[in-house]
């Protein structure tokens, strides 16, 4: 049992470490882009185009991560685009947390009209298939930073309001509530001061979730074109080009998809992490 | 002496069907007195206490009766306003006191959220009174465990800490709801002695819920037999032990391991009487679906 306990609490605690530096260094990185970066990630020099990365013959000291086909730097554009990509998922995550938390803990809660209203809504909600929902309201919306997080809000909110209604419900039938009835204190109160705490570490780990789905969004959406500003770099658009010239240049490609990818893992792990540190069974 | 809390005819129901759980309900306890509710498992002892409180499931609801406390109906009473009248007036002993406590709040608020928000008292004066709870449920450190959280503390502790939080609005009606089921037989002794001292200092009236005829022995006054959701025998508790009048009263006693004969007293309750009873059940049901 100790030892049980023991290695649970391990695991959780490098899954943590891991996945938290990683987006720490993400951060960082991102938040002092201006000290930072080697170059700029708008300056082209066609003599040095297609250079390759620092490991690969014929790179170029200075050019860690090797230039593009207009002779941009890829690493400053990974960095310059990961401003974006984690400003989407901050930003996004949070409303969208905030926004299908109330909805859910409502729904679970006071139960009768409020919740048949809602669950219907999401039931109808999730019909949509997500990524044409997107594109067709950011058609709507026009491109930029507060139509992408506006789109997130709208496609996501179910998620959030699913699984947070049904923990309310479950924790609606602890002893604990019915304590708090009998005390007398009114409805509001016991929702949010009794049940919302408990709720709270599932919904922390579905937003370090939803930041993960918040990034792919914005790179789904800037893969095609239509996030922010065309000319600023992100990471979707990065590859995006990268697709073009990947026989002569895969790295353009290939770095900022690791990027990608080492950043949607590292939130959906950190996700985890967080909640097996929150359970108070594995506590 | 007055009765404060009084039950006149309780019937409660699933919603939407006409089966009854509990069956014209009628008991009363009288102010600084312990009744014990017993029964089996199953049989409506604790959704009695609940329909009381205001904290039955949603799916059951009360068809019939009056529930009178200190004189006022409260079933007749605005919901808001009922709340109110409970949260000043009665409290709740748990069954369980691993899920009765709030695992991510301290000990401290849980106690005198209650004395803040409902009996409008300053939260020095609440913090005060909580530590002197916890140290009349005989806590060392009081101060220390109304700084904890509930998985810091061991069942017996949480329990404690509930039987203070119960008694510290000075409440008139204290219902126990198998308070001492989901303890160890060594803790249950403690506690059960505790609630009884706090009983009689504090005066409260006390529906005892239990299975346990050897707890209501210890603890109460008076008794009252439960089969089914309906009432089978109301009596003084020396009058029943000395003399159960009903047939299932009896048996039940009968029932009860003897700790000298630990293999030949390990009898279940007989079938015929739980036939008879049975019968009579149905009879009150035939009866109360005629008048209704």
């Amino acid at each position: 049992m100790r030892d049980g306990r023991g290695t649970i609490k391990r695991k959780a605690g490098l899954k943590l470490w891991l996945s938290g530096g990683w987006l720490a260094v993400v951060a960082v990185l991102t938040l002092f882009a201006g000290w930072i970066s080697p170059h700029d990630p708008l300056t082209q020099d066609l003599f040095a185009s297609r250079l390759p990365p620092f490991w690969a013959a014929g790179a170029e000291p200075g050019y860690l991560l090797g230039t593009d086909s207009l002779g941009r730097d890829v690493l400053s554009r990974i960095i310059y685009g990961g401003r974006v990509a984690l400003t989407v998922a901050i930003i996004a995550g949070l409303a969208t947390a905030i926004v299908g938390s109330v909805l859910g803990l409502i729904a679970g809660y006071y139960r009768g009209w409020a919740d048949a209203v809602i669950s219907r809504l999401v039931d109808i909600w999730m019909a949509f298939p997500p990524v044409l929902f997107a594109i067709l309201l950011i058609a709507v919306l026009g491109t930029g930073l507060w139509s992408i997080v506006i789109a997130i809000i709208v496609i996501d909110w179910t998620r959030f309001c699913r699984v947070v209604r049904a923990e309310t419900m479950n924790q609606s039938q602890m002893d604990y509530v019915a304590s708090a009835v009998v005390a007398g204190h009114v409805r509001s109160a016991i929702l949010w001061r009794e049940i919302g705490p408990n709720v709270l570490p599932t919904i922390v780990a579905l937003l370090s979730l939803e930041m993960g789905i918040a990034v792919i969004v914005e790179a789904i959406l800037s893969f095609v074109n239509l996030s922010i500003s065309t000319d600023a770099p992100t990471w979707g658009g990065m590859i995006a080009e990268g697709r073009i010239s990947i026989h002569q240049a895969w790295w353009v490609l290939v770095c900022p998809l690791i990027v990608l990818f080492l950043t949607v893992l590292a939130f959906s792990q950190f996700g985890e992490g967080l909640k097996d540190r929150f359970d108070p069974v594995l506590r | 002496m007055t009765a404060f809390l009084e039950i006149e005819n309780l019937s409660a129901a699933i919603k939407g069907t006409p089966d009854r759980l509990l069956r014209s309900v009628s008991l009363h306890v009288n102010s600084g007195e312990v009744c014990g509710l017993v029964g089996e498992s199953g049989a409506g002892k604790s959704m009695i206490g609940k329909a009381v409180l205001g904290i039955l499931p949603s799916a059951v609801e009360i068809v019939e009766g009056q529930v009178r406390l200190d004189g006022e109906d409260l079933l007749a009473m605005p919901q808001r306003e009922r709340r109110r009248l409970i949260g000043a007036t009665a409290a709740l002993i748990p069954q369980d006191p691993l899920t009765a406590l709030n695992p991510s709040r301290r000990i401290g608020p849980q106690i005198t959220d209650r004395l803040v928000d409902i009996l409008g008292w300053t939260k020095h004066d609440a913090r005060t009174r909580a530590a002197e709870l916890l140290d009349e449920v005989h806590i060392e450190n009081p101060q220390r465990v109304l700084a904890s959280y509930p998985h810091e503390l061991s069942g017996g502790m949480r329990q404690r800490v509930l039987i203070a939080s119960a008694f510290a609005a000075n409440p008139k009606l204290v219902i126990a709801d198998e308070p001492t089921t989901a303890l160890d037989v060594t803790v249950q002794k403690q506690i059960l002695r505790l609630i009884r001292e706090m009983q009689e200092r504090h005066g409260t009236a006390m529906l005892f819920v239990t299975h346990d005829l050897g707890v209501v022995s210890k603890i109460c006054q008076r008794l009252v037999v439960l089969f089914a959701g309906m009432v089978v025998e109301k009596a003084g508790v020396s009058d029943f032990y000395a003399n159960p009048a009903h047939a299932y009263s009896k048996a039940l006693l009968s029932a009860t391991p003897k700790f000298t004969e630990p293999f030949t007293s390990l009898t279940p309750v007989d079938q015929t009487v739980i036939s008879a009873v049975s019968e009579q059940v149905e009879a009150a049901d035939r009866e109360w679906r005629h008048a209704h």
